[in-house]
């Protein structure tokens, strides 16, 4: 039966999940992705569809909110869920098999899902319900707590666990005087040891935090010199201007409850394999769901369970069977980790622990009573061994016979685990449940890149946690199939786009011919030949049309113009920073009309002019350039444009002067070849009018200098830029992009965005930094030096062009005739011209 | 009906590139690689997948020794030998017999293209 459209009145059965949280949204994608014939209803009780949890504290440091959805209001509609957000509901009939929401609203069902999550526990302490008192959960609550800290200097977190740190970490952010309060004599006494804590808060001290173990709160009461004082059982008082508490959390079962169906004994909604509750119609995924008599509190069993119960509603049969919890995460910028039974409770487990005290670490490895497997362990401030050591556990591998050598300190032979080792069953991604044996597949059909693996498992597109195992798995895979793991350019050079650069550079290599001679083989093609000419133009930044290069180009380069589908070109003059003098237009407009193109406005701020003939372009070039224009890149990998806003110059909210900083840097980069085109923008106030986060280099001013966000990326795959320094003055700004820039264009493969780069260097965001920025590989000068150079040879390639009538030669359409292409045709619309389609262009040749 | 005609001298062609030449009314790519054992090469200049004139303007490769342009388009290749197109091999241009006599680039009419072509 053909999916009927969404309408109540069809016959399609109805699903309603009740909660739109990280594991209500991953079951409705699961059921949009069965593409079953279930009506969705999806009730969620925030005002906004959801986002990601895990990463809330990242807005503290400086991410928007809105970054963290996960989804939106139209992905819904699109896939034809009926979707409600900031309607709780508040009670279910099942008898009557519908849900009721606070605000009135009922929803009938013929299967239910609650994915309610859980709720902050407060504990019961008088003045606990104080206004300066917060809970950690919801995008919310952290901006009460932010607003709360605007006026505050000294914040108390109470609860010392995973979250509570996390809490902690945040105040931090603000400013606050952080302090930690924990009940239990040891910080994150869930996962980590009393030794391992131990060090965890000597880690978290020498940041400035202070932890107040082993304290009961008994009351909080107004403070003398802070708005509070909190009163501990041992009579030690602690003053502070806010609290959040952030001691664990609670299965939010009391729908379940009011509806009978069987709650464990401290709470949780009991479901079986199927993630079924007691009334077989209503499923519990998540946070709220008891299973084996346990709550999984993280974000991958909870994905798990919304696999099971969209494949149960979708006909399945698989099932949930329980889930490794261990975690790997870095509180307050410490290591920690914890796999498996880290407390080494089972039965004749034995351990091994290495204590460093004077750098931090400490990692134990608890291991089966033969010695044989690995049963669980503890990492704090090094979590380098983690990804090895959960997969000895995970997937039951032989131990070395010397564990102890695991954790030992290097300098010893650390037996890493090759992705070889591992069984096909080993699951590399656990947010998303991706095995060995699913990446293996995809290989097998052809996705050979890990940019492709990574879209198509959606492996290590969760936490991250995984990307370097991730990485190993694919390489060694390749290898293993003879695909040659190699980023061999092409078939005529066995060498990646960043190694032939080098050989360019330090050999002085001048021509392609030379190129292909010295390190190349057969003829080269259209991925060499561009390649060999832009890194040419990088390096010694000669005319593209030197009769050396001239072959090598796209016909873009060529031509220097952009070849529409009809084989004529447009024609992009630079607008810096898209200032433009009224005089100027109208040259555009003159020179437009005359030639009968069709204008249209750019998203980089500037004009197009399309519709042009080969013949035609240096005719039209030699005009604009006599009225004062030059080139626009337009057709080049190459920077295009600095788009700006109007900054402090006109707007009122404008912190710093964005066009003249656009103008400048349009200046300094124009003509730069470079592996792919580079987009730049500067905004002049956090408003970011000119949407610089979307950009390879993103300028945005503040009121102390310039903030510098680094691999944006829009069009195909949007990539939020990283924000790589803040509060830069306008010098090292310029040198900061120099630094970006060089290095990009000397190590990037061929047509490799910035954005792409930057996830594939190893190191990421961090080493890039390193590079840039503390100059680790002590290249700094000479990518300036290189840059200065590109910068001061710089040449409007048209103005050269038509200045010798030797390469105007180049621009005839025919080399034996001066007539126009009979193939070429346009018609008219909306006043302007367009390329005639196939039967349009039948039908104009035949009445001609 | 098979006599070489002269369309250009051999400095209207470009060294490793293409131009454009036009032969009764018929585009003729003409591809001039100096110093290779057969130097010089001629296709029609349709693109039949693209649909427009542009093939003299696209970048000459070779695949495996096989001497070919890749269209500006949308970069199928199009072997110089054969005229077949290699990525959708139901499409080819016709190969134009060409050579240099005395400075002069001539050409020859090629036979129709016999092809069921899609498009």
């Amino acid at each position: 039966m053909a999916a009927s459209s969404f309408s109540s009145s069809t016959a399609s059965p109805r699903v309603v999940v009740v909660g739109n949280g990280m594991v209500g949204h991953h079951l409705v994608e699961q059921l949009i992705n069965e593409k079953t014939n279930w009506h969705i209803t999806v009730i969620g009780a925030e005002p906004r569809p959801a986002y990601d949890r895990v990463h809330l504290s990242d807005v503290f440091a400086g991410r928007e909110p809105s970054e963290l959805a996960l989804t939106t209001r139209e992905f819904y509609v699109n896939a034809g869920v009926e979707a409600i957000f900031g309607d709780a509901v508040a009670s279910i009939d099942r008898d009557a098999r519908k849900v009721v929401t606070e605000g009135g609203r009922e929803f009938a069902y013929d299967k239910l899902v609650l994915a309610t999550g859980s709720y902050p526990f407060v504990p019961p302490v008088p003045g606990s319900d104080n206004k300066l008192c917060f809970v950690y959960r919801t995008i919310d609550d952290l901006g009460s707590i932010k607003a709360a800290a605007a006026t505050a200097k000294k914040g108390v977190v109470v609860g010392g666990g995973l979250l509570g740190l996390e809490a902690a970490n945040a105040l931090r952010n603000l400013g606050l005087e952080t302090h930690v309060v924990e009940f239990a004599p040891q910080l994150m006494g869930v996962q980590v040891d009393p030794e391992g804590s131990a060090i965890l808060k000597k880690k978290i001290e020498a940041l400035g935090l202070t932890a107040h173990l082993g304290k009961n709160t008994q009351k909080i009461i107004a403070g003398e010199h802070h708005a509070l004082a909190m009163h501990f059982v041992d009579g030690e008082i602690l003053e502070t201007d806010m609290i959040v508490f952030s001691a664990g959390v609670r299965p939010d079962d009391k729908l379940a409850r009011a509806a009978e169906l069987k709650i464990g004994e401290r709470g949780g909604i009991v479901v079986d394999y199927h993630c079924r509750t007691s009334d077989e119609s209503i499923y519990a995924v998540g946070e709220c769901a008891l299973w084996g008599g346990r709550i999984f509190g993280l974000v991958a069993p909870g994905y798990q369970m919304a696999k099971v119960a969209a494949s149960q509603l979708a006909g399945g049969d698989l099932l949930f069977q329980g889930a490794d919890m261990s975690t790997k995460l870095k509180l307050l910028g410490v290591d920690v980790g914890s796999i498996g039974d880290s407390h080494a409770r089972s039965e004749g487990a034995l351990s091994y622990r290495v204590i460093d005290e004077p750098n931090g670490i400490y990692k134990k490895i608890v291991v089966s009573k033969d010695g044989k497997h690995l049963l669980g362990a503890v990492l704090v401030g090094d979590n380098g061994i983690y990804d090895t050591l959960l997969q000895y556990m995970l997937n039951k591998i032989e131990l070395p016979k010397q564990p102890l050598a695991l954790i030992a300190p290097s300098g010893g032979e650390v037996p890493v685990l090759g992705a070889d080792a591992l069984p096909d069953t080993a699951t590399i991604c656990s947010c998303h449940n991706v095995s060995k044996g699913a990446i293996c597949c995809k290989i097998e059909e052809g996705f050979v890149s890990l940019g492709d693996i990574k879209a198509e498992t959606k492996a290590s597109t969760g936490c991250g946690g995984c990307s370097a195992l991730l990485k190993n798995v694919v390489d060694a895979e390749l290898k293993k199939r003879g695909v040659a793991v190699n980023n061999y350019l092409c078939e005529h050079f066995k060498h990646s786009r960043q190694e032939i650069f080098h050989l360019v550079r330090v050999n002085k290599i001048k021509t392609f011919d030379e190129l292909l001679k010295k390190h190349g083989s057969g003829g080269g093609c259209e991925i060499c030949k561009p390649t060999a000419a832009s890194i040419f133009a990088s390096i010694d930044n000669e005319y593209v049309l030197e009769k050396a290069h001239v072959g090598l180009q796209d016909t873009n380069d060529t031509f220097l113009a952009n070849m529409q589908k009809d084989g004529t070109y447009s024609i992009v003059p630079r607008i810096a920073a898209g200032e433009i003098t009224p005089q100027k237009l109208i040259v555009l407009g003159q020179v437009a009309e005359k030639y009968k193109l069709y204008t249209k406005i750019t998203g980089g701020q500037r004009i197009d002019l399309f519709g042009a003939r080969v013949n035609q372009l240096p005719l039209i070039w030699k005009e604009l350039i006599d009225a004062g224009f030059e080139t626009g890149h337009a057709y080049g990998k190459s920077v295009r444009t600095v788009k700006s806003c109007v900054g402090s110059t006109w707007c009122r909210y404008g912190q710093q002067d964005s066009v003249s900083m656009a103008i400048a840097i349009e200046d300094r980069y124009k003509g730069l070849r470079s592996p792919h085109k580079l987009k730049f923008a500067v905004s002049g106030c956090t408003r970011e009018c000119a949407e610089a986060q979307s950009k390879d280099i993103g300028v945005i001013a503040t009121d102390k200098g310039w903030n510098l966000y680094v691999c944006g990326n829009g069009g195909m795959r949007p990539r939020h830029a990283d924000l790589f320094a803040t509060d830069l003055d306008d010098e090292t700004l310029v040198k900061y992009i120099d630094r970006v820039l060089m290095f990009y264009v000397r190590t990037a493969d061929r047509l490799q965005r910035t954005s792409v780069w930057l996830e594939n260097l190893e190191g990421g965001l961090d080493y890039l930094k390193q590079v840039v920025i503390d100059d680790s590989l002590g290249i700094g000068a000479e990518l300036e030096t290189q840059m200065a150079h590109l910068v001061s040879t710089y040449q409007c390639e048209w103005k050269t062009t038509i200045e010798d009538a030797e390469k105007v030669k180049r621009f005839r359409e025919f080399v034996n005739a001066d007539v126009p292409d009979a193939n070429v045709v346009f018609v008219e619309e909306r006043g302007q011209i367009r390329p005639a389609t196939t039967v349009e262009k039948r039908e104009l040749i035949a009445t001609d | 009906m098979n006599e070489w005609v002269s369309v250009c001298r051999i400095d209207d062609l470009v060294a490793g590139s293409g131009v454009c030449a036009l032969f009764n009314g018929q585009q003729v790519a003409i591809f001039y690689l100096p110093g290779e054992a057969q130097p010089i090469y001629a296709i029609d200049n349709f693109d039949p997948i693209g649909a427009a004139n542009v093939l003299s303007r696209g970048i000459i490769g070779d695949v495996q020794g096989q001497r070919v342009i890749a269209s500006p388009l949308y970069k199928e290749h199009f072997s110089f030998t054969t005229g077949r197109c290699l990525e959708k091999p139901e499409y080819a241009v016709r190969v134009w017999p060409v050579r240099i006599e005395g400075g002069s680039v001539q050409l020859q009419q090629p036979a129709a293209l016999n092809l069921e072509s899609a498009a």
